[in-house]
């Protein structure tokens, strides 16, 4: 099925946002989408993937593999030469086995002529791409941290069945799920980078356009995507131009200043937060053609970088996005 | 549903099989609910006109999705695969019975197929409690979900095949897009895909009765087939009607000329009151009588089967047996070349093979690992909020509960709830881990009126049994002061309801759950600890704790319900 283009999706903007700044700066660690049912989630996900350009990959290599990691995977995927291919988009099913998410024996092979041989699983497909997660709080836990551990280090190592693999496997997390229907471990939530808030479009407007433009895909979908293609274009050079900029982008000493003082004050627990809300704020300045990072650029990004690494207080209702918006205000006037 | 009643649920079940037929990449298939001669004429009727793949429950991953045939490649000495059912019901429609038995792990493949658009599926609900659901994941994608339990029609069904196509359907007008979008905000339904479900829908209709454009009726039927049984609200009341009083919806197929014409004499009343008309008549009776008790429509429990572990995949290692590696079972290559290999020189014999040749595997050589895994506990809070209890200990006993979630979605364990007062005991709060819910229930917990303990150990073992019965364990902990008031049938009286009480306390008993009584009472009487003994159970006496000590207790006899 063709993908809906990434700039025909209404509304969604803080989704959207969270997926370039993602796709600017993949070290930031993956997005966290809170959302119900039915409110494109995954549809968001699959577009921006199908919207980036594609990339220079090892002829024949399972993994796809860059020039770079030819370099530091010797052995892994020979000395094919580049050719084109599609950012990689999996989508991981709930009740993946461990042994498909990070490979396994290929059984085949070693029962027919006793070769120890690796079948790479969803990590190594999902390499350069993203890894999109439907209802990742019902995943099986060990599953999870899983994921996150090889997210954060851009490698999976296999130490299993006698076998011993090292591949790269860098990805983007996109992980998804409705917090009525059970929640993640804090630990496993503060090593997401970004975390936002989906919700159904109550605007009858908005509504109606997103009805409409569905049934234009429907009816013609090509000529829908070439109709879309000029946005998409756009929005694919801001990533290009935002991630060529970002090198250069420093965050001053004030920002940083501001960036500890909102962390104190909405109690985000640990370094990770600040880290991520420089980050973030640093990638979206790169995003925006920014000359320099600003305090703005910080405020704008804090819900989303911080609403998940808030202490949990059982006995207090208030939202955290609340928290942190009144925490901005309070600071920063 | 009276025999002889207009709108036989039959009806409109033929006419969103018909639009299913019609486009099954659009509709993507459809839940049929309640076992009954009409649905077994209706999926009869649907295999005559689509190709119709029967799926079993315990289909696994490598039938589903396709791939090496392990027995067949040992035997034939090269790789052999196999399609999976999900490609082979291509152009046809996959069909699941006991839909609401279905593993996450399958629903979670068949979600993708559907996104995909390379499937199209038929859910058969044969659920009789309201805790269980087919997985939302799948009933979300599919346009439409009918309920037939209620059908009294047992003729057969013939699909006609319809007069149009649905490219020949113009788009739906400005006016149509914001009378459906107003309806299905009306009845609370947020998922956009549905209101893209209803639209498709509106086409489809037209398209059966072979006209170019959707009329009124077209977007009336749309939103009976599409969205009123994905309501979540009840249309803000107009006027006086309530809507078990709603007139039979517009019937369907031949009649609907007529009622277009009847439209036209009556003043023309606005689109969306219309289509919100429409879909009011149309809400299955069960879901309107919960949610005129505003109640949530039923769904799954917190994380439902999601958490269902498979011993077969981890915890802790036990021996190998024979078997296949698949649904997640891993093969025990070291214990499965033992087998093989007393055998080599007799098979290499057989085959004519050298001596040096690679070791012969056959399918019976075949080890696969066990493993041992507790499985997931369910604490089971059931809370006295009766006037002697509430005064003296509910804040504690809510706080007490509130700190076991908090600790509960550190350990994965899950948490219900069951309140008793007054004469009645209710499942407040199905098995969950989520802090979210859990917490809104809490807080809207009242208290005061008489204590129906044996209503509430009822309602605690019934809801421990259906936990018991998802191969979770189940442990209860009862804060009570004891001393019931009510009897098991609500008469108020002392001795009977302390005669209940004891009778429901030992129902507990002999089914073997284990049970903790937290005497809440200002100054612990005998009655908490006889209720201990009835159940089998310790019996905590608490005076003057505070819910950190409650808390507290509870570990420390976290024992229970370890054993299951």
């Amino acid at each position: 099925m063709a993908r809906f283009p990434f700039s025909a999706i209404v509304g969604q903007d803080e989704m959207k946002l969270a997926l370039l700044i993602a796709a600017v700066d993949p070290s930031i660690g993956g997005v966290m989408v809170f959302g119900d049912r039915g409110t494109g989630k995954s549809t968001a996900a699959r577009a921006l993937a199908g919207l980036l350009p594609p990339i220079m990959a090892a002829d024949g290599c399972v993994y796809g593999c860059s020039a770079d990691d030819q370099a530091r995977y010797p052995g892994v995927c020979g000395t094919g030469k580049m050719v084109k291919r599609a950012v990689p988009f999996v989508d991981m099913p709930l009740g993946a086995t461990e042994d498909r998410v990070i490979g396994s024996l290929d059984l085949e092979r070693a029962l027919r002529s006793g070769e120890k041989a690796f079948e790479p699983g969803l990590l190594a497909k999902a390499h350069r791409g993203f890894l999109y997660i439907d209802e990742i709080n019902l995943l099986e836990d060990h599953l999870v941290d899983l994921l996150l551990d090889v997210a954060a280090s851009g490698e999976n190592v296999v130490e299993r069945e006698g076998l011993s693999v090292r591949h790269p496997a860098k990805f983007v997390l996109i992980g998804s799920g409705n917090p009525e229907e059970g929640e993640l471990r804090p630990q496993l939530l503060d090593r997401f980078g970004l975390s936002v808030e989906v919700r159904s479009p109550k605007d009858i407007e908005v509504r109606i356009a997103i009805m409409r433009l569905v049934a234009e895909n429907e009816r013609d979908p090509q000529s829908f995507a070439s109709r879309w293609a000029g946005e998409d274009e756009k929005i694919l050079k801001r990533v290009a131009k935002g991630k060529a900029r970002l090198p250069k982008l420093e965050a001053g000493d004030d920002v940083l200043r501001d960036a500890a003082e909102l962390c104190l004050a909405v109690g985000a627990d640990g370094l990770r937060g600040e880290l991520t809300l420089m980050r973030a704020a640093r990638a979206l300045a790169a995003l925006d053609g920014a000359k320099s990072v600003t305090r703005k650029h910080l405020v704008t990004i804090a819900p989303l970088a911080l609403r998940h690494r808030l202490r949990r207080d059982v006995l207090d209702e208030t939202g955290s996005t609340v928290r942190i918006t009144r925490a901005i205000a309070e600071l920063f006037g | 549903m009276m025999p002889g009643s207009a709108a036989d649920p039959l009806a409109d079940a033929v006419l969103a099989a018909r639009l299913f037929v019609l486009a099954p990449q659009v509709f993507r298939g459809m839940t049929l609910r309640g076992s009954s001669p009409a649905r077994d004429a209706l999926v009869a009727a649907l295999g005559a006109a689509i190709a119709l793949r029967r799926m079993p429950g315990h289909v696994d991953d490598e039938r589903l999705l396709g791939g090496i045939d392990l027995a067949a490649s040992l035997s034939s000495g090269r790789p052999v695969r196999q399609t999976g059912l999900i490609e082979e019901a291509r152009g046809g429609a996959l069909l699941a019975g006991m839909a609401e038995r279905m593993d996450s792990s399958i629903a979670g493949r068949l979600a993708q197929a559907l996104d995909d658009g390379q499937a199209a599926l038929v859910l058969l609900d044969d659920a009789t409690e309201a805790e269980e659901v087919p997985p939302v994941s799948l009933t979300e994608r599919l346009a439409f979900a009918c309920d037939l339990a209620a059908s009294r029609e047992w003729r057969g069904v013939t699909l006609e095949p319809a007069a149009g196509t649905l490219t020949q359907v113009a788009p739906l007008d400005d006016d149509a897009l914001r009378a459906l979008a107003a309806t299905a905000e009306a009845l609370g339904v947020d998922s956009v895909r549905a209101l893209i479900f209803a639209g498709a829908a509106a086409r489809g209709l037209a398209a059966l009765a072979g006209r170019d454009a959707a009329t009124k009726s077209d977007l009336a039927g749309a939103v009976r087939l599409v969205l009123a049984p994905r309501a979540t609200r009840l249309p803000p009341p107009e006027e006086d009607a309530p809507p078990e009083d709603q007139p039979p919806p517009p019937p369907p197929d031949s009649e609907r000329d007529d009622q277009t014409d009847n439209e036209q004499q009556q003043p023309e009343p606005n689109l969306s009151e219309l289509l919100v008309e429409a879909a009011k008549a149309a809400i299955p009776a069960d879901l309107l009588a919960q949610l005129a008790q505003g109640k949530a429509p039923r769904r799954a429990s917190s994380s439902g089967t999601g958490q269902k572990r498979k011993a077969a995949t981890r915890g802790k290692p036990l021996g190998a047996r024979p078997g296949m590696p698949r649904g997640g079972a891993k093969l025990a290559l070291i214990d499965s070349l033992r087998a093989a290999v007393p055998w080599q020189a007799v098979r290499k014999r057989e085959a004519g093979a050298d001596a040096n040749s690679a070791i012969i595997m056959r399918k019976e050589d075949l080890r696969i690992r066990r493993f041992e895994e507790r499985s997931p506990r369910v604490t089971i809070f059931a809370v006295d909020a009766s006037g002697s209890a509430a005064a003296a200990r509910l804040a504690e006993a809510k706080g007490a509960v509130e700190l076991m979630l908090g600790q509960a979605y550190v350990t994965r364990s899950e948490v219900a709830l069951v309140a008793f007062r007054g004469t009645s005991a209710d499942l407040i709060l199905p098995p969950t881990r989520s802090l979210t819910r859990a917490r809104r229930t809490l807080a809207e917990l009242p208290g005061g009126g008489g204590t129906p303990l044996a209503m509430g150990l009822n309602v605690a073992r019934e809801v421990a049994e259906a936990v018991i019965a998802r191969g979770r364990s189940a442990a209860l902990v009862i804060l009570t002061d004891g001393r019931a008031n009510i009897a098991a049938d609500g008469a108020p009286g002392r001795p009977q309801a302390a005669a209940d009480a004891e009778a429901a306390a030992k129902a507990i008993h002999a089914r073997g759950i284990d049970a903790l009584v937290v005497d809440i009472s200002a100054r612990p009487g005998p009655e908490g600890a006889e209720l201990a003994r009835a159940l089998g159970g310790r019996f905590l006496a608490l005076p003057r704790a505070d819910a950190r000590m409650i808390q507290a207790a509870i570990n420390a006899v976290q024992p229970i319900g370890k054993a299951a």
